[in-house]
């Protein structure tokens, strides 16, 4: 079961452990796990330095599939777990991954607190907008109206955005990407990776069991162009085949709206460029849905600040230099005492 | 306090040789620093001494009703004593809701001091009484001593640059004064503590000086009534040695520290405010110089889950709660169960259920934490009986955690947190160290490869090369550490899981008896915090005549080797706790023992003299 370290150059393929993956035939969570091994291969991340932390559900097996350290915890708990794995040694690489019941319902809290707190970990949502493991009930990710087994009239809840509850939760690193897209997601990663603080990631990941083809209008290949948009800082957030479309305010309105460059007398100076540092234009990307806007992905909000976990030590360092950690018997004898002879 | 022949000092001051004093007042009246004051004292003066402190939950409850009503007890003595007293000698009370809660307690015949200042009509009529009390007669039988407190601090702070609420907050002090210059205690460490406190404030210091001086000068100056004398508890003879008074949250943070420095760990404390645990939170905190990484989480299931986190990462992980968070912690400990990571969970339980009491003790989760988690799920639970003993506990838990890789509750309690006693300062170089080694050798490596003789796996951390493992909470293959669904596996791991455990027995001292002989007529079996009560109680008993030994149990799981055949000695066994029976139940089912339970649940600790009365009914004949 362990794995030596070779000792440099790993490849994609060093990182997969010797476990059989048990994912269904066709399940986006193994071109996840693909993308995740290239991106660690790519960065010359270190096995014995790398540790995934997951809670429970379908996406959650993930650290099995690797070689690196691995903790499969407890459903919803993945990102309290890692948040003691980092403290403790902050040396450490950690990655945690879950689900939209897993990061969204159970474990919302801990999400919550993780991101806000800017813990230096990356916190992998693998949203498939079910409950795969337990067999196909409707998720706080569900569209209104989702039939599923608890739900066989049509759920009647709103869903939650992911994004948009990352961005609330004060994350400085938001991004998305979509399980095949072995173009962008690797390299997003990358990106979270080397971001200083909690960077979270939206995966879309279809569960071809209990939700096949839930993003099949924005990502099957004739959709592509024109579903999504590719967020990129300090460039124009244009989309389509050719370029032709982008995003822009609507005059007048703190509203986003898609124009045609060249129609209505739209030019590409009227479109908006992406700015990752500013909130609110995050917020309102990260809020589009198909079909009247593409979905965003890419790197959709980065505005990095202290981790807490550097918060934390440079803290205790500065305690360390000021107060000298005396002996502890010397401690106990500090304060009021009286000797009995 | 009841003495006969009244004997004097060389000043006149009558000899004692023990009291118990209760000061009662609102919650705002400052009645736990008053006492906290006077404790550190009389500890200096070389007493021994208990106290309880007795406090509302509502951090402000409306002033001058009855629930809202703050206690302090401290009972010190010239002779060793265990208990913070059945019932005080001297109540002080601040105001007529103080005299309406606590006089019911007070010994026939006792003292009452009343602050004359707050008995309005007003005030009377909130505490609940038709008449005033003062005048009725309901104080016929004690000795009344009215003072207007609030009067005299008032006169006192005069020319004292603070407002009239400030000057009259004060009047806590005046009346530590006045019980200073009754029961002869030095001012001084007050004075010290009220500038240090207040070094910022030099104003508010110099109020709270000048009542407690005037507090002093009073007793010395005015005509109280004759009977009124002053006392003089004379030292105790206790052990030669260093003292300082502590409460049960200091030792057992002190002890977390030693422990982890004995495996030679970082502490990682994780956990989330709850009362009465927050203490430990606060003094862990403060020890950053150590390395200690306290983590304030967003909820209990975060707390003892980051500690999980931690000792994954190779810190000693520690979670700090009370019995409700205990409860949320439930699954997170079946992790740590599962995936055999040493964890220390510290519960200072109060009274349950659910939100129950929260300031009030009790001794009710030792079911819990036996037994209160999904699957098979045994972990070592240990429990203090002393504030003393926290701090042995402490490092027991650490030590029991990283040998046998697994989490261990210590099961403190709320009475132990907060009440103070003296205690001999030990020298941490007596405790053996303990070193943890982790896994390194990467030939044959799992994760689930096992001590022989304790069964506890090995520690393989992150930043290890070549031992990169996964871990979790499904079930594990015996001789590989993969996940594994074979059902003789389970079983297999279920068994070895529970024995680890149980070879926590092979490492821990025989079962004693506290006091009395090893067999004979009656044991009364007691854990935690009646310790003293108990201890007190058949040595009444014994010093009577009677055939009664107490046994006291530290180890509630596994349970002392020896155990069964110590109780079966007895003819009779009682078992005096703060629950519904629940070691009770434990012993019956462990030994078939036709153990007697005996259940207070008041959320009061017992008294000596009920417990003393309950052991003759059974041994007189
Ligand atoms: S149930 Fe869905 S998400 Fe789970 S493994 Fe199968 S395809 Fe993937």
């Amino acid at each position: 079961m362990n794995v030596q370290s070779p000792p440099e150059a790993l490849k994609p393929n060093d990182f997969a452990s010797d476990q059989e993956v048990r994912w269904c035939p066709g399940c986006g969570d193994y071109a996840i796990v693909k993308a995740v091994q290239r991106s660690l291969a790519n960065m010359g991340a270190d096995p014995k330095n790398t540790v995934f932390v997951s809670g429970i559900g379908c996406a959650a097996r993930f650290p099995y599939y690797m070689a690196t350290y691995g903790f499969h915890t407890i459903h919803g708990r993945a990102p309290a777990v890692a948040s003691g794995v980092k403290l403790a040694n902050p040396e450490l690489d950690v990655w945690v991954i879950g689900g939209d019941g897993d990061m969204l319902s159970i474990g919302g809290n801990h999400t919550l607190h993780v991101l806000r707190r800017n813990i230096d970990v990356q916190v992998l949502l693998f949203n498939n907008e079910i409950y795969g493991l337990t067999k196909g009930q409707y998720s706080p990710t569900s569209k209104v109206g989702t039939r599923s087994p608890s739900t066989p009239a049509g759920s009647v809840d709103s869903p939650v955005s992911a994004c948009v509850f990352a961005l609330g939760c004060n994350a400085r690193f938001v991004g998305r990407s979509v399980d095949t897209n072995q173009k962008v997601l690797p390299g997003l990663l990358q990106e979270a990776k080397e971001n200083k603080g909690a960077s979270f990631v939206e995966i879309l990941q279809n569960c071809i069991v209990y939700n096949d083809g839930v993003y099949s209008s924005f990502t099957d290949k004739a959709n592509v162009a024109d579903g999504q948009i590719l967020c990129k800082h300090g460039e124009p957030l244009v989309f389509g085949k050719e370029s032709e479309k982008g995003l822009r305010l609507t005059p007048g309105k703190m509203e986003l709206e898609v124009v045609t460059i060249g129609e209505d007398g739209v030019t590409e100076d009227d479109i908006l460029v992406h700015d990752e540092t500013n909130r609110p234009l995050a917020l309102m990307l990260a809020g589009m849905q198909p079909p009247d806007f593409p979905v965003a992905m890419g790197v959709i909000f980065r505005d990095p600040g202290q981790a807490y976990d550097e918060a934390v030590y440079s803290q205790i360092d500065e305690i360390k230099e000021n107060t000298e950690a005396i002996p502890v018997n010397d401690l106990m004898h500090k304060g009021k005492t009286w000797t009995v002879v | 306090m009841a003495t006969q022949l009244k004997e004097t000092d060389e000043s006149g001051r009558e000899i004692i040789d023990s009291v118990v004093i209760r000061f009662a007042g609102d919650s705002g009246d400052g009645m736990q620093l008053t006492g906290t004051q006077f404790t550190q004292s009389t500890a200096l003066m070389g007493n021994d001494l208990s106290t309880f402190p007795d406090f509302p939950a509502e951090i402000r409850a409306p002033v001058g009703t009855t629930y809202g009503v703050s206690a302090f007890q401290i009972n010190f003595a010239s002779h060793v004593i265990k208990t913070p007293g059945d019932a005080p000698d001297v109540l002080v009370a601040m105001n007529p809701a103080a005299l309406k809660v606590h006089l019911k307690d007070l010994v026939p015949g006792g003292t009452v001091i009343v602050n004359l200042g707050s008995f309005t009509d007003r005030n009377i009529e909130k505490a609940g009484y038709t008449s005033n009390p003062l005048e009725d007669g309901t104080l016929e039988d004690y000795r009344l001593i009215e003072i207007d407190i609030s009067k005299l601090t008032l006169a006192a702070v005069e020319g004292i640059d603070v407002t009239q609420k400030e000057a009259l907050r004060a009047k806590n002090l005046w009346t530590l004064g006045l019980m200073c210059w009754m029961y002869n205690r030095d001012r001084q460490p007050t004075i010290d503590w009220l500038n240090q406190r207040f070094g910022k404030l030099p104003n508010i210091a110099e109020a709270n000086i000048a009542a407690l001086n005037a507090g002093h000068a009073f007793g010395e100056t005015a005509e109280l009534p004759s009977e009124i004398s002053t006392y003089v508890v004379p030292k105790a003879k206790v052990e030669p040695g260093i003292y300082r008074a502590v409460t049960g949250v200091e030792t057992t943070c002190w002890g977390l520290l030693v422990g982890a420095q004995k495996a030679g760990l970082n502490i990682f404390l994780g956990s989330y405010p709850i009362t009465p645990a927050s203490p430990l939170l606060h003094s862990l905190s403060n020890l950053k110089q150590y390395g200690v990484v306290t983590f304030q989480a967003e909820d209990e299931i975060s707390a003892v889950c980051s500690a999980i986190g931690a000792s994954y990462a190779g810190a000693i992980g520690v979670t700090s709660s009370s019995g409700p968070g205990v409860a949320l912690k439930s699954e997170a400990l079946g992790l740590a169960v599962v995936t055999e990571l040493p964890l220390v969970v510290v519960n200072f339980q109060r009274a349950g259920p659910s939100t129950g009491m929260p300031t009030k003790t009790e001794q009710s989760d030792l079911f819990q934490s036996v037994f209160g988690r999904n699957g098979d799920t045994p972990m070592p639970v240990i429990s203090a009986s002393t504030a003393s003993d926290c701090y042995e506990c402490a490092i027991e838990a650490v030590r029991i955690a990283t040998k046998y890789m697994t989490p261990v509750m210590f099961l403190n309690e709320g009475f132990l947190a907060n009440a103070a006693e003296p205690w001999k300062l030990p020298d941490t170089d007596d405790i053996e160290p303990f070193p943890v080694e982790f896994a390194s050798e990467t030939e044959g490596f799992h994760p689930y490869l096992r001590d022989e003789k304790t069964l506890g796996r090995n520690w393989a951390i992150p930043g290890t090369p070549g031992l990169e493992h996964r871990i979790g909470g499904i079930e594990k293959d015996y001789d590989s550490g993969n996940i594994s669904y074979d059902a003789d596996n389970h079983h297999k791991m279920t068994k070895v899981r529970a024995q680890k455990v149980l070879n926590v027995a092979d490492d821990i001292p025989d079962q004693d008896v506290a006091s009395g002989n090893t067999s004979g007529k009656l044991a009364v079996v007691g854990w935690g915090s009646t310790y003293g009560a108990i201890e007190q109680a058949t040595r009444r008993c014994q010093e009577a005549g009677l055939d009664v030994s107490h046994i006291h149990i530290r180890y509630i799981w596994p349970l002392p080797k020896n155990l069964g055949d110590l109780l079966n000695g007895f003819d009779r066994i009682l078992i005096p706790e703060m629950n519904n029976g629940q070691l009770v139940t434990l012993l019956r089912s462990e030994y078939l023992v036709d153990a007697e339970s005996l259940a207070q649940i008041t959320g009061q600790p017992f008294k000596v003299a009920d417990l003393e009365q309950e052991i003759r009914s059974r041994v007189e004949d």
